[in-house]
């Protein structure tokens, strides 16, 4: 299973920190995942709407639309870190 | 060679800069920077600043950072700690401390540490600001900063 963790106004947006989720065999990359993802309720829909303004992390590396997902990776969505 | 923690806890950047330099005499300079929660946000005033964050990448990401840090420049030493949870207008947010043999790779280490962890450690602030809670905003500027180290 695939871990999602959300953070910051994505999860208040979501209602959730997380969700497991078992990942369709055609999804092999984060761009994938997102589009998938976003279709799965309204939450997700608004919550994903603009790209721009979301960074997706796998197994706590930045990445970006390219990199690979897989059923054993950690992925967390969040806005654009604003910490220091 | 630079220690990293990330912590609820207040800090005291005297203890810090004592303990970097506590029993040597190979360190010419020691530069810090001190991160505070400001009162005043757009005009409105702030209540209070909560720092969230995703632990698991936040540890890996500071010992990024820091192990750049040390690989770019010739460092006797360093701390970066970076505080989590809701803080209080004036409370510390972020210390760096970074010490050499020489002034200019301490300013220059510091200004970089701070630069790239706006920019790459898991941090978001919500602000409480005229009884309202928001996200802060990524600044472009702030990209920019961290875009002259690459």
């Amino acid at each position: 299973m695939t871990q999602l963790l959300y953070f910051a106004w994505v999860r208040e947006k979501l209602g959730r920190d997380g969700e497991e989720i078992a990942l369709p065999v055609s999804i092999a990359t984060v761009g994938e995942l997102l589009d998938w993802l976003a279709s799965r309720s309204p939450a997700h829909a608004a919550a994903l709407a603009d790209r721009s303004r979301l960074r997706v992390a796998v197994n706590q590396e930045f990445a970006d639309d390219y990199t690979p997902v897989g059923p054993a990776d950690e992925v967390a969505i969040f806005p654009p870190v604003t910490g220091g | 060679m630079l220690s990293t923690r990330v912590q609820a806890e207040p800090f005291d950047t005297a203890a810090e800069i004592a303990a970097l330099s506590a029993g040597r005499t190979d360190i010419g300079a020691v530069v810090t920077f001190t991160g505070f929660v400001r009162d005043l946000s757009h005009g409105v005033p702030v209540e209070a600043m909560t720092l969230d964050h995703y632990p698991a990448m936040t540890t890996k990401a500071l010992a990024a950072i820091a192990a750049e840090a040390a690989a770019r420049w010739p460092l006797q030493g360093g701390t970066v700690i970076h505080r989590h949870g809701r803080l209080l207008p004036g409370d510390p947010i972020v210390l760096v401390a970074v010490a050499s043999a020489h002034r200019a790779a301490a300013f220059e280490a510091a200004a970089f540490l701070m630069d790239w962890l706006k920019t790459k450690a898991p941090f978001w602030k919500l602000e409480e600001a005229g009884g309202q809670a928001r996200w802060v905003e990524a600044q472009a500027g702030d990209d920019a900063a961290a875009a002259r180290w690459s």
